[in-house]
């Protein structure tokens, strides 16, 4: 090796130093050590004691709110994410007609997502009032139907947090994303398709939806990552309640590590989830080949 | 030669949607305008009205007489102006050690080459969609080891080191559409590594750091577990672990909405006009994310 790649090599490595560091120290060090905690009871007070799977087959089996919180969890993402990824996809279509005055409703729709989430989360506590709220206040003028409890709800709950992270996210970063994609399919292909007669239904079929698959699969997996993880608001606007109806799994971490201060069994919990998210990640990279289509990508 | 510009344009915009008219495009933007808006208007008038008007049904729109008071007392009533004191030095650590950090590594991995580089930067890449829960148990008690609970370092450390996968991915993607002739022309001029990383490139990067600190700057303010979990004291609060107060009172009764809403309205308002400032910038950002995802 000439000393002048040995020299460059050196100096590669030295820039890469703050992140190798970090790796090791925020990363793979700590996921090493989740792991070996996940198998010990450990209270912070007394040293980690060893205990096998103990952990993991508590959560199974003895942990009365393990399966209704990964339920409660899922429920979440799978309304959030599919009717969020539609919503942000048709503000993202209506944002690409070229109306004047695209750039002022951009800006509008997409404020929310600046809003801290727990800025938003009390806020929207008050927005959900029952009596004298937003939401039921135009609900029942609207239609003269007295509104929901909401976030004092049982059954409303859930709905009440799917309805202000959408608010919240809807017109943010995925719509974003999206409108760049439909931005990024050349015109040419429309105008070619419509020279074959496609009509606005086959255009949208055969050129807009394989055009922005990559798009659409790149915002399903960090959307349904980001779901699965829901966390602040529901803390902060409902705490997990009214009796656990809101009691989502980061919720479950974050209360047996931080309030309970059991790490082992947290830790336990962590590595199920994280693994749960490895595989719904995986299975989504391995579906998506069917659905996914990349323009331009060479054999 | 203008006309059929605008006829041009009007197929294809109707190659988009098949033509439906504009008016209902309008119509239907504007609704959607006041949904996301209404929440805002609802903020800021409940944060001008008296304790009486909170719970009046109907709901008054707009405040009798506005209580500009209500804003001071949130400032009187909690530690309001330390809690905004901390938020900005922990942000702003934050941000330096980003932009600091991030742009170095970036660097590395656009330019120099060694064993292991790629895959470096494809564990980089999957960081991103490490969920937090795995790794924020054995982190807390590092720095509870290291005697740091209830001080800002936790979180002002993690961004010295690389701060983050998506700055480093977002700078490193804008390095690599630099040319190579500036660096070697620097190069054959004598200088070092860091001075075309530090005299060349960074220069040449201002939109992409600007980009990289407003995004920062919004996340960490936003920032609610990390807070949370590592400090106890009141004063030492950020603005989104101190917001809570107001939620979580203990002995008083009167009811705090209308100073609740007054606090949102200022721990939101530095976002949004960060955000109108650098709209550009922060656009981009969220776009690169998206390519080539």
């Amino acid at each position: 090796m000439s000393s002048r790649a040995r020299r460059e090599m050196l100096e590669g490595y030295l820039f890469l130093l703050p992140w190798a560091v970090g790796f090791v120290v925020l990363i793979a060090g700590p996921m090493l050590a989740s792991l070996y905690l996940s198998l010990t009871s450990y209270d912070i007070a007394r040293p980690p004691v060893f205990v096998g799977v103990d952990n993991f087959s508590r959560a199974f089996t003895l942990d009365p709110q393990f399966w209704p919180s990964l339920a409660k969890t899922f429920y979440y993402a799978l309304v959030v994410v599919p009717v969020g990824l539609t919503v942000s996809m048709l503000l993202a279509t209506l944002l690409n007609q070229r109306l004047a005055g695209t750039n002022v409703f951009r800006t509008l729709y997409f404020l929310p997502h600046l809003t801290p989430i727990v800025a938003t989360a009390l806020v929207w506590k008050v927005i959900f009032n029952p009596e004298v709220g937003l939401i039921n206040t135009a609900l029942y003028y609207a239609t003269g139907v007295k509104g929901p409890g909401w976030l004092s709800s049982v059954e409303w709950a859930i709905p009440a947090l799917i309805i202000m992270n959408l608010w919240r996210a809807a017109g943010g970063n995925t719509m974003m994303i999206f409108l760049a994609g439909l931005q990024g399919i050349p015109a040419e292909l429309y105008e070619a398709a419509a020279i074959d007669g496609a009509n606005a239904w086959h255009r949208f079929r055969y050129v807009t939806v394989p055009m922005l698959s990559p798009t659409v699969f790149f915002n399903l997996v960090l959307g349904v990552i980001g779901a699965l993880q829901v966390f602040a608001s529901a803390l902060v606007a409902s705490r997990g309640g009214p009796a656990y109806a809101t009691w989502f799994y980061a919720l479950h971490i974050y209360n047996e590590a931080f309030v309970n201060f059991k790490m082992g069994y947290a830790a336990a919990l962590a590595w199920v989830f994280f693994v749960i998210v490895l595989a719904i990640t995986y299975f989504q990279v391995r579906l998506s080949g069917r659905w996914v289509y990349y323009a331009g990508e060479g054999p | 030669m203008a006309a059929r510009a605008h006829e041009i344009a009007q197929e294809r915009a109707e190659a988009r949607l098949g033509g439906v008219n504009q008016p209902l495009l309008y119509a239907a933007a504007v609704v959607l305008t006041l949904l996301f808006i209404t929440p805002f208007f609802w903020t800021v008038s409940i944060s001008l009205k008296q304790i009486k008007e909170l719970f009046q049904f109907p709901p008054l729109l707009l405040p009798e007489t506005p209580q500009w008071g209500n804003y001071v007392q949130v400032w009187t009533r909690v530690p309001f102006g330390k809690w905004v004191v901390n938020t900005f030095i922990i942000t702003g650590s934050a941000m330096a050690g980003t932009l600091l950090t991030a742009s170095l590594v970036a660097y590395s991995f656009a330019r120099y080459k060694y064993p292991g580089r790629d895959l470096f930067f494809i564990a980089t890449l999957s960081t991103m969609m490490l969920p937090a829960e795995v790794t924020i148990i054995p982190q807390y008690l590092g720095f509870r080891q290291l005697d740091l609970l209830d001080t800002f370092w936790p979180l002002i450390i993690p961004a010295w080191l690389g701060g983050g996968a998506f700055y480093i991915f977002l700078l490193r993607q804008f390095f690599m559409t630099i040319p190579r002739d500036l660096d070697d022309a620097a190069r054959i001029d004598g200088a070092s590594g860091f001075q075309i990383f530090w005299n060349v490139m960074l220069p040449l990067a201002k939109p992409a750091l600007a980009t990289v600190a407003v995004i920062s700057f919004i996340a960490n303010w936003d920032e609610f577990l990390r807070p949370l979990i590592y400090l106890n004291t009141t004063e030492k609060f950020p603005l989104s672990v101190g917001l809570r107060f107001f939620n979580n009172r203990g002995n008083e009764t009167d009811p705090l909405d209308h100073l609740l809403m007054a606090a949102a309205v200022m721990v939101t308002a530095p976002c949004l006009v960060l955000f109108f400032c650098t709209q550009r910038y922060f656009v981009r950002g969220v776009i690169t994310s998206g390519i080539k995802g």
